[in-house]
Formats: structure tokens, sequence, C-alpha cells
């Protein structure tokens, strides 16, 4: 079953890839245009902010493209990805066509298929950023289908995201392997796991991955939600969760707000296990001291969720051309290499390394992986990412039934 | 011109407040043209009412924002009454004015750091004493009953009233009052409860409104210290207003209008309550109890000194902990002290936090100048015309801090989009102003009033004009009254959270902002920075309020006693 679900996601996307590779020829000269216009410009990059490594990296970013390319790229804070859709959706209700006050938009899922949605992207323009042709589009078919919604060209990618669990060794030996076997080992360990109430995005992805492997047929979730069959398909969700939470933190009454905060508490040791999007994050926080040495990465017996994050250009912007320096830029070996590289984040490249010139290739080469961080075998294949319809709805259910 | 500065100022405080509240009202009542065809009318409410968790975040509201008022109020009145006939107690002012300084978001970071299971209250009792080899399982912070946040409000507001009270005491005849009562056999604080307390509630009466409505609206510590499931009202409506789906919009705006008819009605309810209180102190003062006997006289100290000291070492203790986080290398339970201590994080974050400091001190700054302006104009104005402001006018000045933020926010915005001034930095020092002047008006109207008008007379005698008399005379007498408005003024607009969000369009960087959102789960140790400094800038400006008279006026002791 979910090899027959790998590989639509698969055919999807080299049919995308080939209808985008015969559209458009390569223009270098619209390309010298493009940095003309950017220079001078100033990109307001709206980008979630929870995490001063991923800010340092968007920093240095930021004077890279001040030095080569005469952009000011301004990082516009977030909590919340929501919270720039929302800023946007604004401005056009509002009649504000142009001179938008977002340049550039960190997003995936659900936040990329209400802008999709809504008509609020400029492009297609990733076929114009000479970058572009780099990326691995038949290896890594996520970077143009995002949560099964085709990008069609309205957004770059820019970093390949797995969901992964870590979990302290030195307190547990055996940690489990299956989504039902986490109701056995919180039994035998009360109190020592949970996850990040929904909507932060960590905890959804726990609450996708936990659906992928209980519902009775995975192929609907590829699909957008039917209301009729929804409670059906999510029953066993529920009853798991039903099953899981009195035996996790603080009896399941309270969840911590985000993914960081649940890594911050297996720092301190209120809990055993932890869950991340970006395979090498454990590793780049025992680097920093920031986890226990004994802390490891697995993932399920039967894969886990993966997917790819982008950046996209709202329809408004006021600096397009410079956006899309940006942009370009991100996809650059160099930038790629640093991005992947635990010491400055160890969020993995959307990049095809084999297709790179030996420089490229030996920047990648030259990256520890880290003392916590699963091998591409062991890593496996990624499941597919759910229709973003299910997102919203799963969240929405959830609340219903746990936040009172 | 002079002329013109009250109701300028009165228009440029007032006018986006009401343009902000209507902005607000009618979506929560299905209109909001720019979304195309509005929805019924009940629907916003319908939405609202159906949300679920919504019983138990009104709920959390309430408790939390009622208890840690009634808390603090208690705690002032108690120190009051325990303590005014000690010598220490006049020097009092001089400790409470940098707590209250310090920014809301700060100390609620810096009380999570203290009380969580993990906490450093924890690491210095365990395991030795607790048996906690591991952190316990227990809610301390974000409880569900909000108890973290309730306690961390009260603290923060309890000095806030305590100095209010101080400064009310001097507008009252509270000495002979108490000499008074004193001489006819009433015990210290029984006097002051009886004889002094009615007075000063009067004149207190307008801040604690305030105290109410800030800890049943407040975002930012709620953010850090409230359950997140549900949170408390004021966290959804910020939570919906900034949902990609604009429809929820509508149900955000009835939220926030409900926020502010919460408000009004606990503010009604306290009125209320004043009023059976004041009966029922009518009959306690009328029985003529003296109030005398040792455990009158000993329980009052005994209790306000020793809630009140907690209160002190807890605040004080999360400071100090947000300080030790920012030079804590690994540091993890039960370790009670970091082992080892290093600068490094203050180094590498030296770059990102240029910004966001350069932008909190220019708008505080830009913020407090405006608002000493609009206040100095006002008050000379008002010295020249002879009257006052009335107490409707104080109500004026007070509807900022007695409305909730989210409930005219996101309605100013709505006008600052339309004006196309939205993420501008007038807009930014506009939104901050609406908090800073009422500050540094109560701040500075009381010693400006007092001033001794001989110094006006005589110098007018000597042929100075108006003007002349106001810079050459009222400017260089009055210099350390004004410098600690500002500070004050300072300390507030720094504290700022959902005014920069909103007004800023989020493209301006605080120091608390930055904190706000790195709390949700970033590092400590940058945490312990942004927090840390966020803390320690208002006290760098109060400081400065003290020495510089000081300095100045080294060889004109005349000037320097004058507060």
């Amino acid at each position: 079953m979910r090899h027959w679900l790998r590989g639509q996601a698969r055919i999807g996307a080299v049919v995308l890839a080939l209808a985008a590779f015969f559209s458009v020829p390569a223009q270098a000269a619209d390309w010298q245009d493009t940095l003309k216009a950017a220079r001078g410009q100033t990109v307001y990059w709206n980008a979630w902010a929870g995490d001063e490594r991923i800010n340092g990296y968007i920093q240095w970013v930021a004077e890279k493209v001040q030095a080569e390319y005469g952009v000011t790229l301004r990082h516009v804070k977030l909590s919340d990805t929501g919270e720039a859709v929302s800023r946007v959706l604004a401005e056009k209700a509002a009649g504000r066509t142009s001179d938008g006050s977002v340049d550039l938009i960190w997003l995936n899922g659900e936040n990329f298929a209400a802008m999709k949605q809504n008509g609020l992207l400029h492009g297609p323009f990733t076929q114009a950023l000479p970058n572009f042709a780099l990326v691995d589009v038949m290896g890594k078919p996520t970077t143009l289908v995002d949560f099964t919604v085709p990008t069609d060209g309205l957004e770059a990618p820019w970093g390949m995201a797995q969901f992964v669990f870590m979990v302290d060794t030195a307190r547990v030996s055996a940690p489990p392997r299956t989504i039902p076997g986490f109701i056995d080992w919180a039994r035998a360990n009360p109190g020592r796991f949970t996850y990040p109430a929904p909507p932060d995005f960590i905890g959804s992805t726990f609450l996708k991955q936990a659906l992928s492997e209980l519902a009775a047929d995975p192929s609907v979730l590829l699909r957008a939600v039917d209301e009729a069959s929804f409670a059906g398909v999510s029953a066993p969700l529920w009853a798991y969760l039903d099953a899981l939470h009195p035996h996790l933190w603080r009896q399941g009454q309270g969840f911590p707000k985000t993914g960081p905060a649940l890594r911050q508490l297996l720092d301190d040791g209120e809990v055993d296990m932890a869950l991340s999007f970006h395979p090498g994050e454990a590793s780049a926080l025992i680097a920093e001291d920031r986890l226990p040495k004994t802390v490891r990465t697995f993932v399920l017996q039967g894969g886990t969720i993966g997917n790819t994050h982008f950046v996209a250009i709202p329809f408004n912007a006021r600096a397009k051309q410079g956006a899309m320096v940006v942009a370009n830029y991100l996809l650059s070996p160099e930038a790629q290499a640093r991005k992947q590289d635990p010491a400055h984040w160890g969020d993995f490249t959307v990049l095809d390394l084999d297709a790179l010139p030996a420089a490229g290739q030996q920047r990648f080469a030259a990256i520890e992986r880290g003392i916590a961080t699963l091998s591409d075998a062991e890593l496996g294949t990624a499941l597919p990412e759910p229709h973003p319809s299910w997102m919203t709805r799963i969240e929405a259910e959830w609340l219903a039934r746990y936040n009172r | 011109m002079l002329r013109l500065v009250p109701p300028l100022t009165l228009l440029l405080f007032l006018g986006p407040v009401v343009a902000g509240l209507a902005g607000t009202l009618l979506p929560a009542f299905g209109y909001l043209p720019a979304l195309g065809p509005g929805i019924g009318v009940l629907a916003p409410w319908q939405a609202l009412l159906d949300y679920p968790g919504i019983a138990r975040s009104l709920s959390l509201t309430l408790a939390s924002g009622i208890l840690s008022t009634v808390l603090a109020l208690f705690l002032a009145v108690g120190i009051c009454a325990a303590f005014h006939e000690t010598r220490w107690f006049v020097r009092l002012r001089g400790v409470l004015a940098p707590l209250l300084a310090l920014p809301h978001a700060a100390l609620a970071i810096g009380f999570a750091f203290l009380i969580a299971p993990s906490g450093w209250l924890a690491r210095l009792i365990s395991p030795w004493l607790t048996g906690w080899d591991r952190p316990p399982d227990i809610a301390s912070v974000a409880d569900p009953l909000g108890l973290s946040l309730t306690l961390a409000l009260a603290m923060k507001e309890t000095p806030f009233l305590l100095l209010l009270m101080i400064a009310a005491l001097n507008q009252v005849p509270a000495a002979q009052m108490l000499r008074v009562a004193r001489s006819l056999g009433y015990g210290p604080a029984t006097a002051w409860l009886k004889a002094v307390l009615p007075l000063v509630y009067r004149q207190i009466r307008l801040p604690l409104y305030a105290v109410l409505a800030y800890g049943l609206s407040t975002v930012d510590m709620a953010i850090i210290l409230a359950p997140g499931t549900p949170p408390p009202l004021a966290v959804l409506v910020l939570r919906w207003f900034n949902d990609p789906d604009l429809a929820m919009r509508f149900q955000a705006a009835a939220g926030a209008v409900l926020l502010c008819g919460l408000v009004v009605a606990a503010i009604l309810l306290c009125r209320g309550i004043e009023t059976g209180i004041a009966r029922l102190g009518i009959i306690w003062a009328a029985a003529g109890g003296r109030g005398a006997g040792w455990v009158a006289r000993i329980l009052p100290a005994v209790l306000a000194g020793t809630i009140g000291g907690l209160a002190l070492t807890l605040s004080i203790l999360s400071m100090a902990v947000l300080g030790l986080w920012s030079l804590a290398g690994a540091w993890r339970y039960p370790d009670a002290l970091p082992p080892t201590v290093t600068l490094e994080g203050w180094m590498r974050q030296a770059d990102a936090v240029a910004m966001p400091l350069s932008t909190t001190l220019w708008l505080a700054g830009a913020a407090t100048l405006a608002a000493l302006l609009l206040v100095l104009g006002c008050l000379e104005q008002e010295q020249r015309r002879g009257h006052g402001l009335s107490q409707r006018g104080l109500w004026l000045l007070y509807a900022p801090l007695l409305v909730p933020q989210i409930g005219f926010l996101f309605g100013a915005q709505i006008l600052l989009v339309r004006v196309g001034l939205d993420g501008t930095a007038i807009a930014l020092v506009w939104s901050h102003l609406l908090f800073v002047l009422p500050y540094v008006f109560l701040a500075l109207a009381d010693p400006y009033r007092a001033l001794d008008a001989r110094y006006t007379r005589t110098a007018q005698c000597l042929g100075a004009g108006a003007f002349r008399v106001f810079w050459q005379v009222k400017l260089p007498i009055l210099l350390r009254p004004i410098l600690i408005a500002a500070a004050i003024g300072f300390a507030v607009s720094i504290g700022q959270y959902l005014p920069t969000l909103f007004a800023g369009a989020g493209r301006y960087a605080t120091l608390t902002t930055e904190a706000v959102s790195l709390a949700s789960g970033a590092n400590r140790r940058v945490i312990g920075i942004y927090a840390f400094l966020q803390g320690a800038l208002p006290f760098l400006g109060f400081w400065l309020a003290l020495l510089l008279p000081a300095w100045l006026y080294r060889h004109r002791s005349g000037l320097r006693g004058v507060s």
C-alpha cells in the first residue's frame, strides 16, 4: 500500500517535471534584467522565527545577497506563518494590488494551498531561477508537489524535511517503533512522552503520522477530505489518542505549545522523547550543548512523513525581482550546503548532489553528518503528506475533542 | 498655540481609539466590507460560542484577571497599613520604581524559568531535599487553572498600586488623620485602614481598574504562562485575527468585543463590591474597635511582610535567573547552578540583538519625547488658564489603559492600512504614545501642580514672559520629576507587545517582540539575553533619571532636593 502511495506521488512529480522542462527555455538575458532590477531593492522576508539558529542562517543569507547582489534582506519574524498569509489576504481584500508589505514568504502545505487557492501568489517564477535546474525534482518529488498540491512554479523549494523522533538513550533503551507501540511504552513510562498541541505543525504532523499508520486505507488521505467519510476514516486516530493521552506528560491535560518547547522539555529531563522535522537537528543541538550527548534519533518501521518547504512571492510584492534573487541564492550549492551543515542548521538539501559540479559536491561531502543523524538508508523513503485539507480538518477535530 | 495642545492631545489620543473600537465592533456584527458581502449579524457570535473550550477560556480569563487584581490590591493595602509608620516606608519608593519598570514579558519569562518542574527553584532543592532525581510531572507553569499567570500578574501589579498609593498619600491629609486616630488609641494598622484607606482608595480607583483591565486582556504574559488548550480569551482572539482563513476575523472581532464587555462587567462588579465593602467598613469603623491589641498590631505586619517579601524575592530571582541563563553553558536538571559560565551567547547574539535594541531605543525615545511635550504643554496651559483636569478628563486619559488593547488595535490597524500608514515609524510611535502618555501625565501632573506659584510670580515681577518662566524657571526646578516621568514613559514603551505587532506590520522587531516570540521554545540562553536586556533598559533609564539632576545640579543644593 505504502509503495503504491509513493509511486503515485512520484509519477505525478515526473509528469510535472517534464511539463516544466518543455515549457520554459532558460533565458539568461531575462535573468540579467532581474538582477539589474533587484539591485537596491529591500526584500521583506516573512519567515517563522521560533529558532534562533534558523534566524542566524537567514541573517547570513542577508549578508550574502547584500554583498553579491545589492539586495537588502529584512527578516520579518513570525511566530506563525499564518500571520503573513493573513496579512497578504487582508491587503488583497483592501484592494492593495501592488506595494504589498510581504515580498517573500517561507511556507508549505496548508499555507501554500490557501495562498494558491486565493490567487495570492506571484508567478510561476521558479523556471526563471538559474539554480532551479539543480533541484532534484526526480529523486525528491515533493519539490514539485506540496502536500499533494502541485506547486506549478509558484514556490521555490528550499529544504527537505522528514519526521524523526529524538530519544534520550540514557533513559530509554528500546523506544517504540510503531505508532501503536507508543501506547504500551507510555503506559510503562507514564508522563515521559507528549507532543505539541496542534495547530503547531510538529504536533499536527504527529497526528498525520499516526493517522496514516492507523487508517484502514491511507490512500484516501491523498485526496481532499470527504466530509461524509471523515468520521469513519479518522475514528481509529481518536480511539488511539483517547487511549494514549492518560499516560502522557501532565496526563494529557496540557501540551507543550511548540516543537522547540518539546525539545526543551527533553533537555530539561521532563520527557524522554521529542519530535523533529529536521533529521540533523538533534546532532546540531548536541554540538551546541543544548541536548544531552546521549540523544539519538529514530524513525518508525513503516516510515515517516517527509515534505519539502518552500519560499513564495505574494502577488502584490513590492520587490519581486529582489525576492527572486534571494530565492535563487537560497538554491545555490553554497547556501544549501551551509543549511545542511548541522553546525548552522542541519536542514537537508533539495539539490541533486550527483548532478552538481565538483566544487559543489565537495561542499556537501565536507559536511559532518553528526552523531545522532540517521543515514539515508535508515531514514528510508519518506511517506507522502496527506492533502492539506486533512490537516485543517484534523486540527479542528482535535480542538473540539481535547481543547476543553 | 499652547491653547491647541490639550484638544490636540485628546484628538491624537482618543480619535484612533474610537475609530479602532468601531473597526472592531462592525465586523463583530458581520460587517467588514473589505471581505465582500457581510455575513449574518449574529453569525460571528454563534461561531464564538460554538468554539470548543470557549467556556474554559472565559473562566480562565476571569479567574486570573480578577484574582490577580484582588491579590495585588490586598498586598498593596496590607503593606501600607502595616508599614506606613516605619522609617523605610519612605524609601520604598526608590525600590518600587525599578520594579514597576520591569516589563511584563521579562518577568513572565523569568518567573517561568523559576517555577517550572525543572526550573531553578526545583533545581535548588533537588534531589537532596525532594528526592526528585528527575523533574516531577507537576503542572507548575501553564497550569490548567492559570495560577502561575495569576501570581505573576499580582507580582507585577503590586508595585504599581503601591507606588500610586504612596503618591496618593501626599494628596490627602493622611498624616493629620493618622495623628488623630492614633491619639484616640487606634493601633497603627487599624488607624490607617479606618481613617486613611477610604481617602486613598478614591485616588487609586482608576489605576485599579486599569490593573483589572490589563489582567483580563494580557496577551504577552498569557502566551508565556497560561495554558494553551484553551488559552485565555485575549490569546484566542489574537490567534483568530492571524488565521489564514479571513472569515475567522468576524469571530475574532466578536471575541474582542466580548473581552471589552468582560472588562466593563468586571469594573462594574468591582464598583458594586466597593459599595458593599464601604457599607461594611462604616459599620466596622463605627464599632470603634481600636485594634491596639497584640494580634492586631503584629498580624498585618507579619502577613504583609512575608507575602510582600516573598513577591519581591520572586521578582528579583526571576530577573536573576534570566541573567544566569544568558551566561550558562550546558545547565541541566538538577544542577543548582550552571557548571560552566560563558560569554559566548552574548558574543554570538551581539549582531542579532543590535537591530531590535536600536529599534527599542529610538521607539521608546520618540514616544517618550512626544508624550513629554504634549503633557508639559497640557499642564502649562492648565496653569495659565487656572483650572485642572476634571474627573471626566482623567477618565478619557485612562481610556487606552481601560480598553483591552486587542479590542481596538485591530480596528486601528484597518484604519492605518486605509491611510497607508501601517508599518511606518509614525504609526508605531503613535501606538506607543497611547500607552506612554497616560503614565507620563500621571507621573508629572502632581509635581507640576505642586510647584510653588511664587517662583512664577517672582520671575514675572522681574519681567520674564510666560515662555521664559516656563523655560528658565519651571523646567530647571522640575528637571528631576520630568526625568522620572520620562523614565516611566520609556519603561512603558519598552514593555509594549501588541501595539508593536499591530502598528508595525511585523516589520519592527523590539526586544519585547523578540523575547515573546523566542519564549515559545528557543534556546534559553538567547531568551535570557533578550529578556534580561529588556528588563535592564528601564533600570538604566531610572538610574539616569536619578543621576543626571544630581550631576547637573552638583553645585546647586537647592535644586537637588525638589522631587
